[in-house]
């Protein structure tokens, strides 16, 4: 199939590209290819001459780009200032760009401290389906003017609109780091103990559940407290926890934000709630996955036929997205379509543009 | 009564549908006094089909309506539409689920917003969002204005801490947003429905995320001599890389009015007030309150004192939360302003706001969120003057272009309504208006829900006393 590929270098080019063709489809670095593959006949907008920061300083907490910028680039320049995407969006060595993070509305173990990318969006600009070129939000760490824009554009994968540039939150990163290993004898023991910790007053980074039984938990701070933090955790816990110190604690944290290392087929993401974990763990037995952000995101890789695990997503009552492999449609399990959801994917997108999973029709 | 009419007295009890002068007038208007508008009814559902059985009955009779929490909008959000149907959901005000392992509540609309904190209080945990309405707004309000409160720079505002919604659109259809978790696939639906003033639909059923409640807190009370200086101190607390979970500035008048209305202790002479709130982990909290100790110290600061108890940290809060209804002693009427700027430009808006009070000859207090830069300028008038209110206007105004013109936003929590929408073109292009315009018309093709309310050019829902400022200015047309 012969699929063209336009790399437009700026919104004009965007608007141009959009009114210009029938079916369109974004992409970012490709590093969700379920997600940026074309169907036959979709046009390609390759959104990585879109590039730059646009604002960014250290002491608004505010930071601007275009959305084709990477976010290995994004997180290098936030760094030397001390600060990050608190959001952890993974793949970033993968090539991934704000607007593929954004559009995929995907976000890694750090979300445990402060939320996920909706918490930390603030402004967007994109480019509709009928070709023009819409603001929202602002670049304020508060606003409530106008429809929140942004937050609708986390997790819409291009089919409400092609971002041009993205205006984030930031926060700063804890000065000092540790991570905990910690096994328990039994899931269940393991799931009590992620209760009690979700339930308390300490703070975490990053909590997740690496099954069968293992916790792991990451806490940041200044270095003065951190000695006397983690004694209290691991008195807490009540059970001896193994640390991940020094070049090893940072280099751990990089691997798990390579989704891809979890394992071969198809790389999915299901949010759910703590409660979901022990019906699931009985029916995944064998499947590569790993829970975080306190069991409220589960990302697996499944080898099997996806219908098998659509029908399974299903019957526990959960919704999915695919990351990675060959589908016709990413969004699997549980259907989420409604009302409001038809009306306004037609207010931005009257002619179905965007549409990019019935380029067959 | 006209035939709508009694098809309407057959869906609700006598009790539950208001329609005599006498009952209406307390839904005439919100806590913006200034503007009123006479409903042609009021009903009071009690439950979800009840909602939906009014929401049929005015899209069958092209009635538009106003869903009406407590009325505490200070942006003409729940101002009735004339002749319209108010939907009053103070009735539905039931707790339905309380899951404290999971961590969630559900509530329906007419919940009372510090009601949930306490039913959570007994496991340890709260509801973060504190907007200084919370003992009487509810949290339908406050997640149709998307509502903040002292800790959002930290916490986020409301739109962070709601996962689910049962809405009924404005064709009476019903539709779930959001889902339990924290996450998501697919667009965020319910992230554009949070916020969007009552245009969108009627949220039944609201699922909140609840915190654990912090460990400990260290509240910091440091006094200046100029607001300038406070504005700087804010600037050098968020540079040491801490992260306050509420940095609050309170300016001389608003200083005066606090003291007159609570006696919470300030230091009276203060040009400025700064309130620091740290709060977590015992002792990463002891550790930070030493480096913000540092850098408070460094900032000329002639006065600081630590929360040494529960008590103390009250006292330092119980001011500043008072302090907009303690302005009403200073003055017989006054304008709450919303505006937000960078954080780098409070000290330039704040000299320049000081600036436009004196040209106007009124008085400005000045009360804000200041690790958002979220300005509260309010403007103290009497209305009893001929004049006074248009000029006071005309000055909420100017300070609204000015947070604009500074990379700024016209409001941070009390949201457009019907009092700022005339400036939504200061923000934003008519292309992104457009698209706002699209989004609400495909829901709404009648523009029932709430008509008249953030968009300009939509017909207007009240009549007012005269043409806007920036009518006047020649800067917008229309209503
Ligand atoms: C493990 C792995 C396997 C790969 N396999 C393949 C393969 O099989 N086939 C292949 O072609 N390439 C493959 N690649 C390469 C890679 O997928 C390509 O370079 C590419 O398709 C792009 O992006 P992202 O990471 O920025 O987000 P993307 O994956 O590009 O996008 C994620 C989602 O966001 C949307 N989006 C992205 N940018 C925007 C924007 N600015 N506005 C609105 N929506 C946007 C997309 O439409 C998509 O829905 C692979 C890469 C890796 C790491
Ligand atoms: C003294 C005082 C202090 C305040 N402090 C703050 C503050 O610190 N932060 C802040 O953000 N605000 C503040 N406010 C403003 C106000 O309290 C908030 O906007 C609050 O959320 C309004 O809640 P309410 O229940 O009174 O809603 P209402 O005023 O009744 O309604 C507000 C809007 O919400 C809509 N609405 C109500 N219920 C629903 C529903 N179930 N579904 C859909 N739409 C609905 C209405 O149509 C209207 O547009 C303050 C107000 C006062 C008077």
């Amino acid at each position: 199939m012969s699929t063209m590929v336009l790399r437009p270098t700026s919104p004009a080019e965007v608007q141009e590209a959009v009114r210009a063709h029938r079916r369109i489809l974004p992409r970012g670095g490709g590093s969700k290819p379920a997600l940026s593959t074309p169907h036959q006949g979709q046009t390609v907008l390759d959104m990585t001459g879109l590039t730059g920061v646009l604002e960014y300083d250290p002491g608004e907490y505010v930071f601007v780009a275009r959305a084709g910028t990477r976010l290995a680039e994004v997180e290098a320049l936030l760094a030397q200032h001390g600060q990050y995407l608190p959001f952890d969006p993974p793949f970033v060595a993968q090539g991934a760009t704000l607007g593929g993070a954004v559009a995929a509305g995907l976000s890694g173990p750090l979300r445990q401290r402060y939320g996920g990318v909706r918490d930390f969006i603030l402004g967007v600009q994109f480019v509709d389906g009928t070709g023009q070129l819409v603001r929202g939000g602002g670049k304020v760490v508060k606003n409530a003017a106008g429809f929140d824009l942004p937050k609708l554009m986390v997790g819409s994968l291009g089919r409400l609109g092609v971002l041009t540039e993205v205006a984030f939150k930031v926060f700063p990163f804890p000065k000092a780091t540790a991570t905990l290993q910690v096994d328990f004898p039994s899931l269940a023991e393991a799931l009590e103990a992620l209760y009690r910790l979700l339930g308390s007053v300490i703070e975490l980074y990053a909590l997740d559940l690496v099954p069968p039984d293992t916790l792991v938990l990451r806490l940041g701070g200044l270095p003065e407290a951190l000695p006397a933090r983690l004694r209290r955790l691991e008195e807490f816990l009540g059970r001896p926890a193994q640390p991940i110190t020094g070049s090893l604690e940072a280099a751990y944290w990089k691997d798990q934000n390579d989704l891809n290392r979890l394992g071969e087929g198809c790389l999915v993401k299901v949010p759910l709630s703590p409660k979901r974990i022990p019906a699931l763990e009985e029916a995944l037995q064998g499947v590569p996955r790993r829970y975080l952000s306190g069991g409220q995101l589960l990302y697996l890789a499944w080898s099997g036929p996806l219908q098998a695990l659509d029908g399974l997503l299903k019957r526990q009552g959960l919704p999915g997205l695919v990351l990675r492999g060959v589908v016709e449609k990413p969004l699997i399990g549980l259907n989420l379509e409604q009302a409001f959801a038809r009306k306004v994917t037609a207010a931005l997108d009257p002619e179905g543009r965007f549409q990019p999973y019935a380029a067959q029709n | 009564m006209t035939p709508a009419l009694r098809e309407l007295a057959s869906l609700f009890p006598p009790t539950r549908l208001l329609t005599q002068p006498g009952e209406l007038a307390p839904y005439a208007s919100d806590a913006l006094t200034a503007f009123r508008a006479q409903p042609l009814a009021v009903v009071l559902p009690e439950s979800h089909a009840e909602v939906v059985a009014a929401v049929r009955w005015c899209a069958k009779h092209r009635v538009p309506y106003v869903a009406r929490g407590s009325g505490t909008s200070l942006s003409g959000g729940s101002l009735p539409v004339e002749g319209g149907i108010v939907i009053g959901l103070n009735r539905m005000n039931r707790l339905l689920r309380l899951e404290p392992k999971e961590r969630i509540a559900v509530v329906e609309p007419g919940f009372i917003n510090l009601q949930v904190s306490l039913a959570a209080a007994p496991y340890g945990l709260y509801y973060a969002p504190d907007p200084s309405s919370q003992p009487v707004s509810t949290i339908g309000g406050n997640l149709a204005f998307n509502s903040g409160g002292a800790h959002c720079l930290k916490y986020g505002m409301t739109s962070n801490h709601v996962l689910a919604a049962k809405v009924v659109l404005p064709d009476g259809e019903t539709v779930e947003l959001g889902q339990e978790s924290l996450e998501g696939v697919g667009p965020d639906w319910l992230g554009l429905f949070v916020g969007s003033e009552g245009l969108l639909g009627i949220a039944t059923e609201i699922t909140l995320r609840l915190l654990p409640k912090p460990e400990a807190f260290h509240t910091l009370l440091a006094a200046y001599d100029s607001l300038e200086k406070a504005g700087e101190a804010v600037a050098a607390v968020v540079a040491s890389g801490l992260l306050p979970g509420a940095m609050e500035i309170m300016d001389a008048l608003a200083i005066e009015a606090a003291e007159a209305a609570v006696q919470a202790g300030y230091p009276r002479e203060a040009r400025a007030l700064l309130i620091v709130e740290l709060e977590g982990e015992t002792p990463q909290v002891e550790a930070e309150a030493r480096y913000l100790d540092e850098v408070i110290r460094a900032s000329g600061a002639y006065e600081v004192r630590i929360a040494r108890s529960a008590e103390e940290r009250m006292k330092i809060w119980k001011g500043r939360k008072a302090a907009f209804s303690a302005v009403g002693r200073l003055s017989p009427d006054y304008i709450v302003q919303d505006g937000v700027v960078p954080r780098s430009k409070l000290g330039q808006a704040l000299a320049e706001i000081e600036r436009l009070s004196e040209r106007y000859g009124l008085r400005v207090a000045n009360v804000f969120h200041a690790g958002d830069g979220n300005l509260h300028p309010l403007i103290l008038y009497n209305g009893r003057v001929p004049g006074e209110l248009e000029r006071a206007e005309a000055l909420a105004g100017e300070i609204l272009r000015l947070c604009v013109a500074l990379g700024g936003s016209i409001t941070g929590e009390h949201g457009v309504g019907m009092e700022k929408r005339a400036y939504m073109p200061e923000m934003f292009s008519s292309e992104d208006l457009a698209a706002m315009r699209r989004i609400r018309l495909a829901l709404d093709p009648l523009e029932l829900a709430n008509r008249g309310k953030m968009f300009p050019g939509e017909a207007p829902a009240a009549h007012s006393h005269g043409a806007h400022p920036l009518q006047r200015a020649g800067v917008i047309s229309g209503g």
